[in-house]
Order: C-alpha cells, then sequence, then structure tokens
C-alpha cells in the first residue's frame, strides 16, 4: 500500500475502532448502542438546522486544527491554542464593542485584532523558545491559564461593570448572516466558515509554495542544515509559532463574532483549542485532512446534543468516543503495523 | 571442505529494485571474510538476510552444514551470529557492563547482578586483549572502545560468526590498527569473521578471502593471497579505477582565504583554535591534515559563521567576513561540503531536488516574490542530478532514501554549481567507495583547475597526499607545519600530526 493510501487508510480505521469501541462500551453500560448512533447521526444531519449548528462548530475547529498542524509541520507542539484562541475571542469583542465603524472596516479590524492577540501570545513562547531553548510545551500550558484569568480579569473589570460577561458587539463587527440562518432553518450558522477555507488555502499556500514555507518546514525537518544553509533558526521558530497563534486567534474570533457576540467569563478552557490538537492529529497535519478531521469532530459534538434526548444516551459518551479516536490515532503506529502485515499477506 | 556459514544463490527484492541477485558467500571457520562492493551494491542487504532482518526471495541459508531459516536476529543470535553494526547501539548513560547485558540480564532475586555480569565482561575483555573497563560510561569512553563494547556484547551473547559493518569508517588510523589486532586475536580464539567494507587496504591486510558483489549482483570469491587492490576494484567498480589521482602542477594564484591570529571555543568553551594562521590561494588545493578532534570542525564552523570566533581574521578575497552569519559567507562566495551530510548537508525528509536548492531557493529563479518556482527547481534538480551522476529513482525522492555516496554527490553538486571562490571539503569521502572517491576528487582537482580555492579537510592521509598541493597539518588548534606533497611521506606527517615537531615548525607558525 503506497504511502498517501496508509495516510487516508489510518485516520479511517482509527475513526472506525474509536466507534467500535465506543459501541463495546455502550453495551457494556447497558445503553443501545444502535438508537445512540442514529440520534448522534440526526442531530447533525437530521434537520438543516443542525447541519448548520455542525459546520459553525466546524469553523472554530478547522481553525484550531490549523494552528496546531503549522506548528507541527515546523517542528514545534502548540499546546497554547486554547490560550491564544481565548485572547483573540477577547481581542475580537473589545474591538466589536469599542468602536463605531463602518462594517468593512469594523469587521475585518475585529478579525485582524484577534489574529493579532493570538499572535502575540504565542509570540511569547516562540521567544522563549528560540533565545533560551525553553520548551514550548510547558510555556503554551502555562499561558492557556493565564489567557483563561487574565481574559476573565478584563471581562469583569475592564469590559463590564462586575458584570460576568461584556455587552454585544456592534452589528458592524458581526459575523452573523441572516442569509445563512434562513437558510439553515435559523442556526447560528455565520460567515466565519468562508475565513476558516480561505486560511486552510493560506496555510497550503503558505507552507507548500512560498520560500518562507521552505524555510519554515526545513527548520521543522533538521535545524542544522537550515542553519548551515544560512537560514535563521530563532527567527523561523517565533515565526511559525506567531502564525500559529494567528490562526488560533482567529479561530477565537470566530466564537467572538460569529456564534456569541460577546465574551463571558469561563470556569474553564472551551476545549476547542484542545480538540484542535485531535483534529490536526487525525487531519495527518494537512490541508484537506484538517478540514475532513474539523466535520468529523464538529458533528460529533454537535449530533451528541441530541443523544440524550432522543436515545437516553449521556452526549460525554461522544466526548468518550472522541477521546478513542484520539487515542487510536496517536497510536496509529499500531494500525499501520497491522495494515502492512494485511497487505503483505494479500501480495503473497 | 566445511563452512560454517553458507549463504547460496540469494536472492533479495524491494519494490522495483532487486538488491541482491545470486549472491552466494561461503564463510570457512577461523577466516576472515571480506565482503566488497560499492555503496548501494547491497553489502548491507545481503548481511541483514543473514542477520534475519529481512526474507530473502529465493536461495538458501546453512549455518554448519545444516539449512536454516533466520526469520528474526534472536534466530541469528541463537546461531551463534553476531553483528557489530556500523552505527553504534549503545545507551550513552549505562557503563559498558550494563549495555552488555541489556536483554541478557543474568539476576539474583529479581534484582540484576551486576557484580558477576561485570566479571563475566572482564574475562571476555581479557580473553580477546579488548581493554574495555566494565564500569565505565559509554558517553566518557572514546569511539574506537564503543565499537569494542559492541564487539564485546556479540561475544557475551556466544557468537562465533561475527560481522563487522564497515568498521573502520569511524576510526582513526590508530584505533585502526588496534582493531585489526583485535580482528586476528579473535580469529585465533576460534571465530570467524565477516568484514564488510570497502577499503581495499584493509582487505590485503586482514583478510583471507573476498567476495564482491556489483549492483546486487554476485561477482565471485577470490583468494586475497592471489589478488591485489587494483583487481578488487575493478572487480568492484567494473572498469578500471586509478588510485593515484591524475593532476597537472597547480598554478596558484591570489589569495582567496587569509586567515590571521584566529581564536575559536568550542561549545564548552574550551579554546580549541588557538592563533591559527592559514591562506589558500585560487587555483590550489589545501589540505589539512590532523588527527580528529584537533579544531578542524570548530575551523571550519568558524570559516563559515556556524560559530562564533573569539579574536583574529578571516578574509574571503581581501574583505572581513569573520562572524558574519552563514547565509552573508555563503553568498561572498564559500561553498561548503559539511563533514557530516546528514546532519548538516542535506534536509533528509525534503526530495533530493529541494535538496539542491538549500542556500538559493529565496533567490531568483527559484522564488519570485516570495513564492517558490517548483519548475525551475526541478529543472535545476534534474541538471544537477544527471551532470553529477546522482543515482536515484527521481528527483522526487526523499534524500534519506539515497545512499551516502549518492547524497554525498548531490551535494557536492549543490555546492560546486553555486560556483563559489572557495570550496571547503570537509571529509568529502568519508564512508564512501573508491568509484566514488575517485569521482569526488575529480570534482575537486576540476575547482582548483578552474582557478577555484579549495580547503580539503580529511583524516585520511592518503587523500590528503594524492588531492593536496599544499599541505598544513593541524595540531591543538594550531597550523604547526605547512609541507608539500612531494617532498614529505606518510611518516613525517604522522609524527606532525602526533605533535612532535611543534617547536622546530618554528614559534611564528605563519603560513
Amino acid at each position: 500500500m503506497s504511502n498517501r493510501m496508509k495516510n487516508i487508510v489510518v485516520p479511517l480505521v482509527a475513526v472506525l475502532l474509536g466507534v467500535l469501541v465506543g459501541t463495546i462500551i455502550m453495551i457494556a453500560t447497558g445503553y443501545n448502542a444502535g438508537s445512540a448512533f442514529i440520534a448522534l447521526w440526526n442531530g447533525a444531519f437530521g434537520e438543516i438546522y443542525y447541519t448548520g449548528e455542525v459546520v459553525r462548530q466546524v469553523t472554530p475547529y478547522i481553525l484550531a486544527g490549523l494552528a496546531v498542524a503549522f506548528a507541527f509541520r515546523t517542528g514545534l507542539f502548540n499546546i497554547g491554542v486554547e490560550g491564544q484562541l481565548i485572547v483573540g475571542w477577547l481581542a475580537a469583542v473589545w474591538v466589536g464593542v469599542a468602536f463605531e465603524l463602518p462594517k468593512f472596516i469594523h469587521l475585518p479590524l475585529a478579525v485582524l485584532a484577534a489574529a493579532a492577540a493570538g499572535a502575540l501570545w504565542a509570540f511569547i513562547p516562540g521567544l522563549l523558545k528560540a533565545k533560551f531553548k525553553v520548551h514550548e510545551v510547558i510555556v503554551t500550558i502555562m499561558m492557556n491559564y493565564v489567557a483563561l484569568h487574565v481574559t476573565n480579569y478584563i471581562i469583569r473589570t475592564v469590559l463590564s461593570e462586575k458584570s460576568d460577561r461584556t455587552e454585544m458587539i456592534a452589528d458592524s463587527a458581526s459575523l452573523r448572516s441572516p442569509f445563512l440562518e434562513g437558510l439553515t432553518d435559523y442556526s447560528r450558522l455565520h460567515w466565519g466558515i468562508l475565513i476558516a477555507l480561505a486560511c486552510v488555502f493560506l496555510m497550503w499556500f503558505l507552507l507548500e509554495k512560498t520560500s518562507k514555507g521552505y524555510e519554515l518546514r526545513s527548520v521543522g525537518f533538521n535545524q542544522h542544515a537550515s542553519e548551515y544553509a544560512g537560514m535563521s533558526v530563532s527567527r523561523n521558530i517565533i515565526l511559525s509559532m506567531v502564525i500559529s497563534g494567528a490562526f488560533a486567534g482567529l479561530a477565537g474570533a470566530m466564537e467572538a463574532l460569529g456564534t456569541f457576540g460577546y465574551a463571558a467569563i469561563k470556569g474553564g478552557f472551551t476545549g476547542v483549542g484542545f480538540d484542535g490538537i485531535a483534529v490536526a492529529l487525525l487531519g495527518g497535519n494537512g490541508p484537506i485532512g484538517i478540514i475532513f478531521a474539523a466535520l468529523l469532530f464538529g458533528s460529533l459534538k454537535v449530533g451528541a446534543l441530541n443523544m440524550p434526548l432522543e436515545a437516553g444516551v449521556p452526549n460525554e459518551l461522544v466526548d468518550i468516543i472522541i477521546a478513542l479516536i484520539v487515542f487510536f490515532v496517536a497510536a496509529s503506529y499500531m494500525i499501520r503495523i497491522f495494515i502492512d502485515r494485511i497487505s503483505k499477506k494479500g501480495v503473497k | 571442505m566445511d563452512y560454517v556459514i553458507e549463504m547460496l544463490n540469494i536472492r533479495k527484492e524491494f519494490p522495483g529494485i532487486v538488491a541482491n541477485d545470486n549472491i552466494t558467500l561461503q564463510l570457512k571457520p577461523g577466516e576472515i571474510h571480506a565482503l566488497l562492493g560499492e555503496n548501494g551494491a547491497g553489502k548491507s542487504t545481503l548481511m541483514n538476510v543473514l542477520f534475519g532482518l529481512y526474507q530473502p526471495e529465493k536461495g538458501d541459508i546453512k549455518v554448519k552444514g545444516k539449512p536454516v531459516r533466520i526469520t528474526d536476529p534472536n534466530i541469528a543470535n541463537d546461531l551463534g551470529i553476531g553483528m557489530v553494526h556500523q552505527h553504534f547501539m549503545l545507551v550513552d548513560r549505562f557503563t559498558v557492563t550494563e549495555n552488555i547485558i541489556l536483554g541478557k540480564e543474568t539476576t539474583k532475586g529479581g534484582k540484576i547482578d551486576i557484580k558477576k555480569a561485570e566479571k563475566e565482561v572482564r574475562e571476555i575483555s581479557e580473553r580477546y586483549g579488548l581493554a574495555v573497563d566494565p564500569q565505565a560510561k559509554i558517553s566518557d569512553i572514546s569511539v574506537g572502545m564503543q565499537q569494542r563494547v559492541e564487539i564485546l556484547k556479540t561475544l557475551y551473547r556466544g557468537a562465533e560468526i561475527l560481522i563487522f559493518d564497515e568498521p573502520t569508517a569511524v576510526l582513526t588510523p590508530q584505533e585502526i590498527k588496534e582493531l585489526i589486532q583485535i580482528m586476528k586475536t579473535l580469529i585465533q580464539e576460534g571465530k570467524s569473521i565477516i568484514l564488510i567494507t570497502h577499503k581495499l587496504k584493509e582487505i590485503m591486510e586482514v583478510c583471507d578471502r573476498v567476495t564482491v558483489i556489483r549492483k546486487g549482483v554476485g561477482i565471485g570469491t577470490v583468494n586475497v593471497s592471489e589478488t591485489n587492490p587494483n583487481e578488487l576494484a575493478s572487480l568492484m567498480v567494473g572498469r578500471e579505477v586509478t588510485f593515484k589521482t591524475d593532476k597537472t602542477e597547480s598554478k596558484p594564484q591570489e589569495q582567496v582565504l587569509e586567515i590571521q591570529d584566529l581564536n575559536v571555543k568550542d561549545s564548552r568553551g574550551l579554546g580549541v583554535v588557538n592563533n591559527l594562521n592559514l591562506n589558500v590561494r585560487a587555483g590550489e588545493i589545501l589540505g589539512i591534515a590532523g588527527v580528529d578532534g584537533n579544531g578542524q570542525s570548530e575551523l571550519i564552523e568558524a570559516i563559515t559563521g556556524l560559530r562564533k570566533s573569539e579574536s583574529g581574521s578571516i578574509k574571503l578575497n581581501g574583505k572581513e567576513i569573520i562572524n558574519m552569519p552563514p547565509r552573508k559567507v555563503t553568498e561572498k562566495g564559500v561553498g561548503h561540503i559539511p563533514q557530516d551530510r546528514h546532519k548538516h548537508g542535506l534536509v533528509l525528509d525534503f526530495p533530493i531536488g529541494e535538496n539542491m536548492v538549500l542556500q538559493t531557493y529565496y533567490k531568483a529563479p527559484f522564488s519570485k516574490k516570495g513564492v517558490l518556482n517548483f519548475k525551475e527547481i526541478y529543472s535545476k534538480a534534474t541538471k544537477l542530478i544527471k551532470e553529477f551522476d546522482v543515482r536515484t529513482p527521481s528527483e522526487y525522492t526523499l534524500a534519506r532514501a539515497l545512499s551516502g555516496g549518492n547524497q554525498q554527490k548531490a551535494i557536492i553538486g549543490r555546492e560546486i554549481d553555486r560556483n563559489p571562490d572557495l570550496l571547503i571539503a570537509a571529509q568529502p569521502t568519508r564512508g564512501l567507495d573508491v568509484g566514488a572517491i575517485e569521482y569526488i576528487h575529480k570534482r575537486l582537482i576540476e575547482q582548483r583547475d578552474q582557478g577555484k580555492a579549495v580547503l580539503l579537510i580529511s583524516f585520511e592521509l592518503d587523500e590528503i597526499m594524492n588531492v593536496s598541493d599544499r599541505i598544513a597539518v593541524i595540531y591543538e588548534g594550531e597550523i604547526v607545519a605547512v609541507v608539500d606533497p612531494k617532498q614529505t611521506t606518510e611518516q613525517e606527517l604522522g609524527l606532525l600530526m602526533a605533535g612532535s615537531k611543534r617547536k622546530e615548525a618554528g614559534g611564528e607558525n605563519h603560513v
């Protein structure tokens, strides 16, 4: 089997195994797995409203996945997508409530503010890694907590009068679309999906087609050879983190300007940033793979909400299935060996 | 006649290539049997078949006359076959003994009986004259010693037949001598050895018989006493090979590289290049002879901008380039064939085509307004691959998949094609076979003849003597002498490299 085929088959097998083990767990705990999956499907695609919600959920997933994948392709593990997303969210809302501007200025400004905030948040671990060799995983994890609590503080004291949420953003900064909402039976589907898809193209183009992308990939594969060839390893590490953080910030903007229109005090993480790791992993860190992986996780998340209603199955089970899928993707080495064995036997 | 190992008519295929075709190798007890072939000829494949890592498509393997099927390395171990790998498989932080018993620990009540193991290791070490300290940490001992640990590992596991995979590639001349002595002791103690190599000198010195393979095909087995290096070389390459590199007198012109009072520290902060003076002129090859670790690597890194210099001056074409970033140095006209092609020379996970523009990707025509032009990149790659005879299935093949010689040819092609005024070649033929070595030497001389300055660093005296127009001897970070290769001998160079003539070479050390 060619490598390319394997890259497609392995995630598929991982998903199937995840579903399979999920089924076993449901049966073992006395739930009806069949009706649970039907409820899951109906909850994602049974009505146009649900499908609209799926696409809405897929939007930040794509961007979070791109953020993780971009850093990964340059040899960095950005666990801080969650934190970068939160600061991006806040920045977008801030711009959204603070200004009165025409839409064609206000909306791009809010979106760019989110990207810039995410980029800045990722710049710090990038700088520390490049200059002092501090491992980015540790710094980004810590930065997640800083992001969570600092944004909460700002929401409470700066953007509101001791309230636990901000005002709604101005219409001129909103991504909401009555047209898309009407099309999908008044779901919260918004224009952000177009931004997400544009970013997919952007990542692919940047990495595969530009000389900067060549440098980033080279540094990701072999820092010594890159340095020998005259590339600045530290500058590329920082740049990679900044771009990754910008994607994460945009994911925050999707929530801020599209789905919610405000920012609220959070008791914990949104989870979108962490799910982005799973999306990137399942999507093989490639642009097209990320779209499909985001679609899968988005429909699982949205469809899960229907499981308690229609089948009486707790929607936490979907979290378990997602966790299992991630597990099997991470353990893809096992699957690869298995596929190799089968295809070898087939040849003989 | 009895054989301990017989590999009969072995055929091993990989998708798209036949790596071994009809190869027969018969090892007599108590002999050192060389397996000779160019890089990529299929030596390693054949040995991996014997060691159980690959299954042959055709052919039989017999051990002591009995047909066997070796399906994994454990079976090979049980049959008394041990392999001393070219790249050592040792845990740096473990002691010698811990490494040797790894996977075969003798335990006493659940605890490893390290005392007993150490005693056994010491006994084996003494018996074969290995002089290894069982309690030393791997990270503290030299490469040569580490190799002996690998040998001990196979002996500890009861190996009767030892396979040495290019054992001398990483050793200094002195260590090579010692290794040869060890191999002779092993034979006296009743072991049999297969020596994978492409160094003809070693074969002539220690081996009894030699089996030659060329491009995956068994050419035959000859007695070393009935052959000579020239015959072996032509058997291996399939044509006549000249050992003496043909070259005319050099016609040195203006100074291209001028180094004055250079001081460089290594990563631990120790001064490893000390007040070094050196110059290279256009149209000459200056060879730097020296034992590994006398500041050669740091000197190159300082010239190419990869390492900070403490003080001094490095001038290229009269202009100061000291402590310039690598890109600037490259753009000023320095080509660099790095010592470690995997670490520095190539991005192994890039296609070979993309590796061909590693320093030039950002310039026209490969890049316009920041966007890569893959058509131009690959047409350049195709041209270089053809011109420098890089054997690869395609330009899109990952560099990782190429053999060492072809990787090296690709790097050399890339560096020469940039048309640098100064070409630095650090160990350019390390681990390569005679065919590739001959080719690379020709290319270096060609550069010289075109009026380029070539700085050659090598630990192989033969190479230095053959290729250089002048030889500078480096010892403890200083150039202790500059000699004419036609008026010196290996003995004199050897002494200079060992630092013996340092004082007489004069206090000035100016070159």
